[in-house]
């Protein structure tokens, strides 16, 4: 990373891992149940939450020494509203069947805690690079997440990735299907998604034992 | 086998070795000399092997009516019923044993594997939870599940209903309840309908002279489909008591369970005030459905007619009832701790399995979902029970104070009033 300062690197590399958003600090887990049943929509969201948390940052930072801190609520949520509307008419224009598949979640960004939190605690205290980084590494870390859970999620329970039958064909019985295997109907359901990121933070902090709160 | 524990003693290895040694021999272990010590009998292996006990006989019936569902699907049921024909046979029971006990080595081969896992890693004994699990679990499955799925079950129910909670006694569920409730959610179409509860119906075994593929809808999966005439025609009350009718392998037999239930009652491992307030639970939601129907409130083509117009007390003999209060309610990990908890806890499951049965859209039972949701209740119950004790003593205690001291016969007052 010559590219960076070890400081700036950190501001990617933490969230990625031991400062994650959601495995971490168990923020944005609404949007992480909902939508990764499947994988192209969980990347498709993380891509979206990436281009608001990742402009948003920038804007809030060249503007934080003239938002009143009075009412820099509101500005900020002019500004992450401003983006979101901007990704939900894109998926609309270019990705109808998708956007419909996302529904309210699009437009939920807005009220998504990680950026929010992000504004608040970062982008309104830290130069214009710095929040760029910053934005960019927390939804990296959120879109991480997002995609291990949509990969299960599809992989188990439709026996897909990204559409296509890896397992075989449910209905003609070939591959995997061949030998009695069946899909998980358990993992299309909001709960299981509860699951699989409970045993991520369980993985994570059996390997990391910094992370391990006081009982 | 003593020296080879010395051995391993303080080994890797060692805890899973030990569940062996104590699982065969009584431990070589003394207690230091010096003093006296009392020892109860009833440790948790014994308390483990009293249930097991009493699940024998249901184990050995539901090989019995494996068989007797199979043969009679293809064969149409006998005309003239006696136990000895036609249920007791050879047959019947080498069928069943082939079919249920695949389901039994799974479960107690799966499970105790990843006990033994985790004791290890965890380097603490293994615990002895799972014996009863292991083999509850088979009971509550249909009788063609297959291993496989009932592997990947228990595997989760294990980890996710147990372990990650910290191991035997510290789960907030049932686990044998937990991997039901998996199996159902995952593969509905193994667990649920009128293929799935007798042998070789879902590969599609043919009646005896006809082309059309045996079936065994259970009287609940009738009565949802407003289907009494079926229920009445084929099943007598006593075959629902005694349990000669389809469903899950070990659900059937009411009487076997009620023999169980009492043997666990006066053994004093489960609760009896569990099971009363279940059953008057389950007897009160029954009453009020009946009600309903009695006052034609809801019309006979509602969806919803076949269940409610169900005498309330057949609620009991027929589907999982029995089996979940009896062997699941009173899990005494998992239900409430206090007596008066008990009885709001036993209540509430009967009541709930009930309402579930005649409501739930997808499948008509409800048990297990009832009894799942008040495990998850229970502390909650049993906290303000708690507080209520404290409140009442406490207002006791204030009224105490207030009374004068003076003479002696207030102090002897006040001391009654205390104790």
């Amino acid at each position: 990373m010559a590219l960076l300062s070890k400081k700036d690197a950190n501001l990617i590399l933490d969230p990625l891992a031991d400062n994650n958003p959601i495995t971490i600090q168990v923020l944005g887990i609404c949007s992480a149940l909902a939508i990764t049943a499947e994988l192209k929509a969980s990347v498709v969201m993380a891509i979206s939450v990436l281009f608001v948390m990742g402009v948003g940052n920038v804007v809030i930072s060249l503007l934080r020494n003239v938002i009143p801190s009075k009412i820099r609520i509101i500005a900020q949520l002019i500004v992450v509203a401003t983006l979101v509307i901007v990704v939900d008419q894109m998926l609309k224009a270019f990705q109808y069947e998708l956007s419909k598949t996302l529904s309210v979640f699009v437009g939920l960004i807005i009220t998504n805690c990680i950026i929010m939190g992000r504004f608040e605690a970062f982008a309104l205290g830290n130069g214009v690079w710095r929040s760029f980084l910053d934005g960019i590494g927390n939804a990296l870390g959120y879109g991480i997440i997002l995609i291990i859970v949509g990969f299960f999620r599809e992989l188990l329970g439709s026996g897909t990735l990204f559409g296509f039958q890896v397992l075989g064909d449910p209905i003609a019985k070939t591959g995997l299907y061949a030998t009695g295997y069946e899909n998980n109907g358990f993992m299309i359901i909001p709960p299981a998604a509860l699951i699989v990121v409970g045993i991520i933070i369980w993985v994570q902090r059996s390997r990391n034992k910094a992370l391990i709160e006081e009982a | 086998m003593h020296e080879l524990k010395l051995k391993y003693q303080g080994k890797k290895m060692a805890p899973a070795f030990n569940a062996f040694h104590t699982f065969l021999y009584t431990p070589n272990e003394t207690t230091h000399p010096g003093g006296t010590h009392v020892k109860g009998a009833d440790d948790l292996k014994r308390t483990m092997n009293t249930v097991i006990t009493a699940l024998i006989p249901i184990l050995l019936f539901s090989f019995y009516n494996a068989g007797y569902q199979h043969y009679s699907a293809i064969n149409g049921f006998p005309e003239n019923f006696s136990v000895m024909e036609h249920f007791i046979t050879w047959d019947n029971f080498w069928l069943g044993f082939i079919t249920v006990i695949p389901l039994v080595v799974v479960s107690y081969g799966v499970g105790l594997l990843v006990e033994f896992i985790f004791a290890v890693i965890k380097g603490h004994e293994v615990e002895e939870g799972y014996l009863v699990t292991g083999m509850l679990v088979p009971l509550i499955v249909p009788v063609d599940t297959p291993l496989w799925m009932l592997a990947v079950a228990v595997v989760f129910g294990v980890v996710i209903g147990k372990e990650v909670f910290g191991g035997t006694g510290m789960n907030i569920l049932n686990p044998a309840l937990t991997i039901r409730a998996f199996l159902f959610f995952a593969y509905p179409t193994w667990m649920s309908g009128d293929k799935v509860w007798v042998h070789g119906a879902k590969e599609g075994v043919t009646q005896a002279g006809s082309a059309d593929a045996i079936s065994g809808e259970t009287i609940l999966g009738y009565l949802a489909q407003n289907n009494e005439a079926a229920v009445a025609s084929k099943f007598s009350i006593s075959d629902m008591f005694f349990g000669f009718i389809p469903g899950s392998v070990g659900e059937t037999s009411t009487f076997l369970i009620l023999i169980g239930g009492l043997f666990l009652i006066f053994s004093k491992i489960a609760s009896w005030r569990i099971m009363v307030s279940a059953v008057i639970g389950a007897l009160v939601m029954g009453l009020i459905f009946n009600g309903v129907v009695d006052a034609g409130w809801i019309p006979d083509y509602s969806k919803f007619y076949g269940l409610m117009q169900f005498d309330f007390w057949k609620h009991l003999i027929v589907g999982g009832l029995a089996f979940g209060i009896v062997y699941m309610a009173t899990d005494p990990v998992t239900g409430s701790q206090t007596t008066r908890g008990k009885w709001i806890y036993g209540f509430f499951i009967g009541f709930i399995s009930v309402m579930i049965r005649v409501f739930n859209p997808g499948y008509p039972e409800g048990v297990f979902l009832a009894i799942l949701l008040m495990n998850v209740f229970a502390p909650t119950i049993d906290h303000y029970v708690v507080r209520g004790n404290v409140k009442r003593r406490m207002k006791r205690l204030k009224n105490a104070v207030i009374l004068p001291k003076d003479s002696d016969s207030k102090a002897e007052e006040l001391k009654v009033e205390t104790v």
